[in-house]
């Protein structure tokens, strides 16, 4: 449908969201991702029949660990719709992309940042 | 199997906030089954405290290993070359498998990052249940297969009690009254007329109560 | 059959007569004056008085030191002892403990869980089911030894009871359970308190036939209503407990004021009815914080004055 949604939303493709892991969600955010999510098939209609339960879960697992690291959980999003809702897709896309802008970069990347400013300081 | 539950993350992270490495290392068998401590878990926390030291600045080295068993000293000591490195390892194997890589690995603070809790096995994916304690002397003939002492919430050898209600422990609904199940089972087995059968008073010297306990098995020892 | 202890109960019932018994709980403190003061209200309308132990498990004074008070006043108490509290070697010694104060009536019980009390934390110990404790009472008094087979230098002479609750589940063990009691050498029973008359009859006529009432003196548990409020918790969230929806509705169907007198009449009622029983031995009123109604009960019911003993 060639609609548009931001440049800064990378988009790695998977057969179900099912496939997606906890680790995987939490390696984006080691190295400097600044928000995850995922979007799958609406619930009850997963071709793998409950691949994105699992997917909902671990997001709810995810959260619960970003927001205890420091990082925050509103960073990672569940998103629901069926492959003919292109319109939505590109909805998702920017109501996450406000929502990060929102929220500021990953605080890791400010916290190296602060880390290497003093270092720059001390030298 | 030993199932156990992983810790909480913050109290984790609390135990380990001034470690300059670490290493988080897992077990192949009981707490990979129960989903506690296998590879996954390892993989998980292991990311969760990078994040939570990048988040603060700091770059702490956190490796990962999970071995095949961590109750075997032959499995502890070969891992030697990965664990040294590090300052501080925190164990997702149960408290045997916590203990022994603290044996070998004596001047390396060896923390638990799992509560072990009990002897079970899984009733479905994500749920395990309590099964046995180790008494040291299995009455299961006894009870149509049915432990009074790891399912009964009073380890009653004669019960009842007066609480149990519709099938449920007193303490909770979530809770099987282990009598009651005693009960069907000795129906269905034909020897409900055993229910008056006193089970007399039971040794627990055997159990926790007569010390710490030991099984030697002579006829394999050179 | 003549009396094998000094226990006053065991006299009266032995003599034939529909004993009542009732029951204080202790202080949460060390004021002895407070059970003293309780037994008081009652001492001349009962044959004995239970003292619970830790009820609920909320800790209390022990009942082995609230009985031994009740005794040096002259009463007759029934020490209630819990095996969740104490192993073996404890429960051997406290009831030695009592039996240094002539105390002559034990009544053996499991003991409520302790997450219902205020120890929730704590272990439970259960080194003796209820079940076992009968036999180890019955073992120091009639072969005169300790569990490890050592005499006893003037054993115990108890009396020995045990509860039986005829409304727990299911329902098809409950007369087993109480010859299973019986087996163990108890000698009287005291029941879970009593709301479903229809069905107390029913498992005191399956005792019967069995011909446990010749071999065991049951006392019939009864509790008075204080309000359609206790009515409701009692019926809704005591495990084992069995109000049946007619009680419920007759106490709730009076005015609030009026509610604690239907309680006492329901009580009073129902030992009218349950007198006729043939085979039953007697009561036991646990008017739990209430124990000035015990009186008024006891005489309604036709129960007062007790009869003389010898």
């Amino acid at each position: 449908m060639r609609l548009s949604y931001p440049a800064h939303v990378r988009v790695i493709r998977v057969p179900c969201t099912g496939k997606v892991d906890l680790v995987h969600i939490l390696r984006a955010f080691e190295k400097g991702a600044d928000g995850v999510y995922l979007v799958g098939c609406l619930e009850g209609s997963c071709h793998y029949e409950q691949g994105n339960f699992r997917a909902r879960k671990r997001v709810e697992q995810a959260q619960r660990l970003l927001e205890a690291v420091g990082t925050g959980g509103e960073r990672v999003q569940m998103y629901n719709l069926t492959s003919g809702e292109a319109p939505k897709f590109a909805q998702y896309a920017r109501e996450m992309s406000e929502r990060i802008l929102a929220l500021g970069p990953n605080p890791a990347k400010l916290a190296a940042a602060a880390a290497a400013g003093r270092k720059t300081k001390e030298a | 199997m030993i199932v156990a539950k992983g810790k909480p993350l913050e109290d984790i992270i609390a135990a380990v906030q001034d470690a300059q490495s670490i290493l988080v290392a897992g077990c192949n068998e009981c707490v990979t089954v129960c989903e506690a401590g296998g590879s996954k878990e390892v993989g998980v926390l292991a990311a969760a405290l990078r994040l939570h030291f990048q988040n603060q600045g700091r770059k702490v080295q956190v490796g990962e290993i999970t071995l095949q068993r961590q109750c075997d000293r032959e499995y502890v000591s070969q891992a030697r070359e990965e664990v040294e490195p590090y300052a501080l390892v925190i164990s997702l194997a149960c408290g045997v498998g916590c203990q022994f890589m603290a044996e070998e690995y004596t001047t390396l603070p060896v923390l638990p990052g799992v509560d072990t809790l009990f002897m079970g096995g899984a009733l479905e994916r994500g749920v395990w249940s309590e099964r046995c304690q180790g008494c040291g002397n299995c009455l299961l003939g006894l009870t149509g297969g049915v432990c009074p002492v790891s399912r009964c919430a009073k380890r009653l050898l004669n019960g009842p009690c007066g609480g149990s209600t519709a099938g449920k422990c007193e303490i909770g609904k979530e809770v099987d009254c282990a009598w009651h199940l005693i009960i069907e089972r000795m129906k269905a087995l034909g020897r409900l007329e055993d229910y008056e059968k006193i089970i007399p008073l039971k040794d627990w010297s055997t159990d926790r109560a007569g010390g710490p306990r030991k099984v030697v098995k002579e006829e394999v020892r050179l | 059959m003549s009396a094998t202890t000094p226990s006053r109960l065991e006299k009266m019932l032995r003599a034939g007569h529909q004993a009542v018994t009732s029951e204080c709980g202790p202080p949460r403190g060390s004021d002895p004056q407070v059970i003293l003061n309780k037994a008081r209200h009652i001492k001349d309308h009962v044959d004995a008085i239970n003292v619970t132990d830790n009820q609920t498990s909320v800790t209390r004074l022990c009942s082995l030191a609230a009985c031994a008070h009740l005794k040096l006043a002259g009463l007759e108490p029934v020490l209630q002892m819990v095996t969740r509290d104490r192993n073996r070697i404890a429960i051997q010694s406290d009831i030695l403990g009592a039996a240094s104060f002539d105390i002559h009536n034990l009544l053996c019980l499991s003991g409520d869980h302790q997450s219902f009390g205020d120890c929730a934390q704590g272990q439970n110990v259960h080194d003796l089911d209820s079940m076992q404790l009968i036999q180890t009472a019955r073992h120091m008094r009639d072969q005169g030894r300790f569990l490890g087979g050592d005499e006893i230098a003037r054993p115990p002479k108890m009396f020995v009871g045990a509860a039986a609750n005829p409304f727990a589940d299911p329902f098809e063990i409950r007369v087993p359970r109480l010859a299973k009691k019986v087996a163990a050498g108890a000698e009287f029973i005291q029941t879970q308190c009593i709301f479903n008359l229809e069905k107390f009859e029913r498992w005191l006529g399956l005792a019967r036939e069995r011909g446990l009432l010749d071999k065991v003196f049951i006392l019939a548990g009864l509790t008075p209503l204080k309000s359609a409020g206790m009515a409701k918790y009692m019926k809704n969230r005591v495990p084992g407990m069995d109000v049946p929806d007619e009680v419920a509705q007759r106490i709730s169907g009076v005015p609030k004021e009026s509610q604690a007198q239907e309680g006492i009449n329901i009580c009073v009622e129902s030992i009218q009815r349950l007198k006729e029983l043939p085979g039953l031995a007697g009561f036991h009123i646990m008017a739990i914080e209430w124990e000035e109604k015990v009186p008024e009960i006891v005489e309604r019911a036709g129960l007062f004055p007790r009869p003389a003993l010898d």
